[in-house]
């Protein structure tokens, strides 16, 4: 995690967005594809569309890029509108540009020629063309392979094609639409970086729709998670991870126990132990009724005596399972006459026998309330 | 004023498009259907017309020739074409690529030339094979072409191969796994054929079938040539008989709707077989598949196919080229009789030269308007640009159903009489010829672009290209094989073409088929044979331009 708590792009509450999504909803027969949507882009954000397939995310995209009219709604580009239900502007004047989960780079031209295809639709010389395609190529390390066919280059030389020939027209808007599914394991990682690089040094609105949390997790400013054709939330990516809003935002980004309590006034009861409700953070939590809380594996401490209880919450349990996954411990653990089984990552040095009692702290500030 | 401003000019390309189909696919049919019902002279409803094209004998009797002819050239097709699709496929039998070759010439072969060369091979008195059984002792004529059954040989010797390609496809496609779980289960060879082999490729030699019972049903040439001198009444004939004076192009209409009826509900029938999913299943991996060894039956295998191939190619051809190069072909093998004369004749007189240059000009014409219509409403529908996608692909693939006969009497119905009066014109060939061969053009240019990843073109659209700029720099090119190979598909059957242009030329614009079979009525088969040599010789040189520019299945492809 390199990136600020929040960003203050995002922030810029007052300036004009680049890309407003207004309630948009887009229908394909009797199926709801995306479902009254919101979503502001600030100039020079870097905006992820995260969620399983079948979400909406990728029909989003293809909105905004103009492919797909909305059902309902507006979308506007820098205050003018560019989408409604009624008509749509086509994507030639959309002046974006986007990444193609199969790259979509031309067979029949060269490199050159396939980077230079937007260059000549907007009327730029031949030498100032020439040049800026070399210098994109540069940027992209391929400038030695300018002559070539795209059939003799490998996946991640025509991934970085489909950057340049995007990037080398300084769209208004840059949209990937899953650009690094087709890539193996350790490129994508290495093109997740390269793509915030770019993004860095060029300053580009960028949407990219994926279904990889931690591709989102490394590129972008904020994510917005999206299921079954909503936003759940958009948040910067420590603050998705740290404080979830919905059960599925929860589970979908990173793994967490989800475990139910009943808010009383004074104490939250759970199923085997209870705890003050005056350790909590106070706004979030319901006065009366229950309440489900988000548990991180990773906030949760294993103690093989009793500890010092502090500010934290110490419960008495039993080691039920464990798995050794070589970075971490995988612990499956009870507290003491409850039915709740937390999972429970601990390092490799400390290392606890199926069946052993032992004590688990809770730290209530990670206990996050989600609906 | 938004809605304006984001209006795509492409879209009046679809729009025209549109209306040229209805103009070519539409007006045409509709003609002939509503003219079957109505009265000549007072244009009200009737079915008396219906009653006058069946009531009399002579004419029912070509109804129901025609259906035997069907039938029959179906069943000899099968005999030639399963077992050697079975013994190229599945088996060790020497020669196959001569065999191969041989049923590609017989593909490629206008039937009614091949049907010349039969005359001149088993013409009742001067044919080759009676005169060998009449040097031989032989009492009366051993086989008489001028027959039904003469007719069905001659046509099921160059329609065998449409069953051929679909059997063998089939055969190429059933796992070998599937015979082998028999054979482990101990079952002998000889019985997986009849058991396992046969019945899973039985879906496929059923639509062949049915492919060449339409042909049949629909052809004009062959009968032309034989059964017109037989004195068989045959459909096609009839309708042609029809347009001899007087006109009677009502009765003719009417005449004609049950052909059709006829083809839409065999397609049906083949649509049906071809999507059942037992024939999905035959889908399996082609590799590493076992031979059957014939062991001593390799030859007399190898013998049958051999037969198939002598009839269908070498002896009619054999024929053929003795009269192409003989001053008087009954004179037979002789240096007095050898001549160039024919070949010359072609070249140096002004008119044949004309119906040459007529020929080739037309098919290239049509070549161009088929490929250009089929590949913007391919696009069109493919790309889902118009909600009635479907109606369009109807439109097109419609003149399958309608025998090229058929069609020419609905063009000349609504194109020949005044305001248009295209009659005379090479335009009315050429559009006549783009209707008959646009299913072709269609489905091929269809074939094109689903296999062309949408992205390819959004691509191009994103960066700022038009509709327009996509198709021209993205989507052209990268359909370029396809585009051509279309093209070649239209060209080569469009150069051979009969039945569309008897009914459609004039003297102006004579085309090679037509005057091949008026040669034929006059007996000018030497001349007729240098002709038929030289449509040949272009064939086999843009089939061989084909091969290598699209690779060697492009013509003996099932689709």
């Amino acid at each position: 995690m390199n990136q600020p708590v929040t960003s203050p792009k995002a922030d810029a509450a007052s300036a004009q967005p680049r890309l407003l999504l207004d309630s948009i909803t887009c229908v394909f027969g009797t199926y709801t594809a995306v479902e009254d949507l919101h979503l502001k882009i600030m100039p020079g954000e870097f905006i992820s569309l995260l969620g399983p397939s079948g979400c909406g995310k990728t029909t989003t995209l293809r909105m905004i890029a103009g492919f797909i009219k909305p059902t309902a709604g507006t979308i506007n580009l820098d205050g003018q509108q560019i989408s409604s239900s009624v008509t749509s502007l086509p994507p030639e004047k959309r002046q974006m540009s986007m990444i193609f989960q199969s790259y979509a780079i031309w067979p029949n031209m060269t490199i050159g020629e396939n980077v230079a295809f937007g260059l000549h639709l907007r009327k730029f010389d031949k030498a100032t063309i020439a040049e800026k395609v070399k210098e994109v190529l540069d940027t992209v390390q391929l400038a030695h392979l300018i002559d070539r066919y795209p059939a003799e280059l490998s996946g991640g030389q025509q991934q970085r094609v489909a950057l340049a020939r995007a990037i080398v027209v300084r769209p208004r808007v840059l949209l990937l639409d899953e650009p690094l599914s087709n890539l193996d394991a350790n490129l994508r990682e290495e093109m997740r970086f390269e793509i915030r690089r770019l993004h860095d040094a060029f300053d580009f609105t960028t949407v990219y729709v994926t279904h990889d949390q931690s591709e989102a997790m490394v590129t972008s400013d904020r994510i917005a998670v999206m299921n079954k054709g909503r936003i759940e939330q958009i948040d910067a990516p420590y603050k998705l991870y740290t404080r979830p809003q919905t059960r599925f935002v929860a589970s979908f980004i990173g793994r967490t126990n989800l475990v139910e309590g009943t808010c009383d006034g004074a104490d939250i009861a759970f199923d085997g132990f209870t705890m003050p409700r005056g350790i909590f953070a106070q706004e979030d939590l319901p006065e009366r009724g229950a309440t489900l809380l988000s548990v991180r594996p990773q906030s949760v401490k294993i103690h093989r005596s009793e500890p010092q209880a502090g500010q934290h919450c110490v419960v008495r349990g039993e080691m039920k399972q464990r798995a050794y996954l070589g970075e971490s411990w995988d612990y499956i653990v009870a507290p003491a006459n409850s039915s709740i089984e937390l999972r429970v990552a601990a390092v490799p040095s400390e290392v606890f026998e199926v069946g052993e009692t032992i004590w688990l702290e809770l730290d209530p500030l990670q206990m996050i309330p989600v609906v | 004023m938004m809605r304006l401003r984001n209006f795509e000019l492409s879209s009046l390309v679809w729009i025209v498009a549109t209306l040229i189909l209805v103009f070519l696919v539409v007006a045409p049919n509709a003609e002939l259907l509503i003219s079957s019902f109505r009265k000549v002279d007072t244009g009200v409803f009737t079915l008396s017309n219906y009653v006058d094209a069946f009531s009399n004998e002579r004419r029912l009797a070509g109804f129901v020739n025609s259906l035997i002819y069907g039938v029959g050239v179906v069943f000899v097709s099968i005999i030639f074409a399963v077992p050697i699709s079975w013994a190229i496929a599945r088996t060790d039998m020497p020669g196959k690529g001569l065999v191969r070759a041989t049923i590609l010439g017989a593909f490629i072969t206008p039937p009614y030339l091949g049907a010349i060369g039969w005359i001149l091979l088993a013409g009742p008195n001067a044919g080759w094979i009676n005169q060998a059984w009449a040097a031989i002792g032989g009492p009366g004529t051993l086989f008489n072409v001028y027959s039904m059954q003469g007719l069905v040989l001659v046509t099921a010797l160059y329609s065998f191969p449409y069953i051929f390609v679909f059997t063998a496809d089939a055969l190429d496609r059933v796992s070998t796994e599937l015979e082998e779980a028999a054979n482990i289960l101990g079952m002998g060879p000889f019985r997986i054929i009849f058991k396992i082999t046969l019945p899973l490729v039985m879906p496929a030699i059923l639509a062949g079938s049915i492919i060449v019972f339409l042909d049949t049903v629909a052809l004009f040439g062959t009968p032309a040539v034989i059964a017109l001198p037989a004195r068989l009444n045959i459909m096609t004939l009839q309708l042609w008989q029809f347009f001899e004076f007087p006109v009677r192009a009502e009765t003719a209409a009417a005449y004609a709707v049950p052909l059709i009826l006829i083809t839409v509900a065999m397609v049906g029938v083949q649509r049906l077989v071809l999507g059942r999913k037992g024939y999905v299943s035959l889908t399996g991996k082609g590799a590493g598949r076992q031979l059957v060894p014939l062991g001593r039956w390799r030859w007399p295998m190898f013998g049958f196919c051999l037969l198939v191939c002598a009839l269908a190619v070498f002896l009619p051809f054999a024929a053929l080229a003795q009269a192409a190069f003989s001053r008087a072909w009954g004179l037979g093998f002789s240096t007095e009789n050898f001549t160039l004369n024919n070949f010359y004749l072609l070249f140096s007189e002004a008119s044949s030269r004309q119906i040459i240059y007529n020929t080739f000009t037309y098919s290239a014409a049509t070549g161009f308007v088929a490929v250009a219509l089929a590949l913007i409403v391919a696009y069109v529908v493919n790309r889902k640009l118009v909600p009635f996608g479907n109606v369009l692909t109807a439109l097109c693939m419609a003149p399958l159903v309608v025998p090229g006969i058929v069609l020419a009497i609905g063009f000349y119905a609504v194109y020949a009489p005044p305001p248009l009066a295209l009659y005379g014109t090479a335009l009315i060939l050429v559009l006549g010829y783009t209707t008959r061969f646009l299913p072709i053009a269609y489905a091929n240019c269809m074939a094109g672009l689903k296999s062309l990843n949408p992205e390819m073109e959004e691509a191009a659209r994103i960066l700022g290209g038009s509709r327009a700029v996509a198709v021209r720099k993205v989507v052209m090119p990268l359909l370029k094989k396809s585009l051509v190979g279309s093209w070649l598909l239209v060209f080569i059957p469009a150069s051979r073409e009969l039945s569309t242009a008897i009914f459609l030329v004039t003297a102006k614009t004579r085309v090679i088929s037509v005057m091949i079979l008026d040669l034929s009525e006059n007996g000018s088969f030497e001349v007729l044979a240098a002709l038929g040599f030289f449509l040949l010789g272009v064939t086999i040189l843009i089939v061989m331009v084909g091969y290598r520019l699209l690779g060697r299945d492009f013509l003996l492809r099932k689709s």
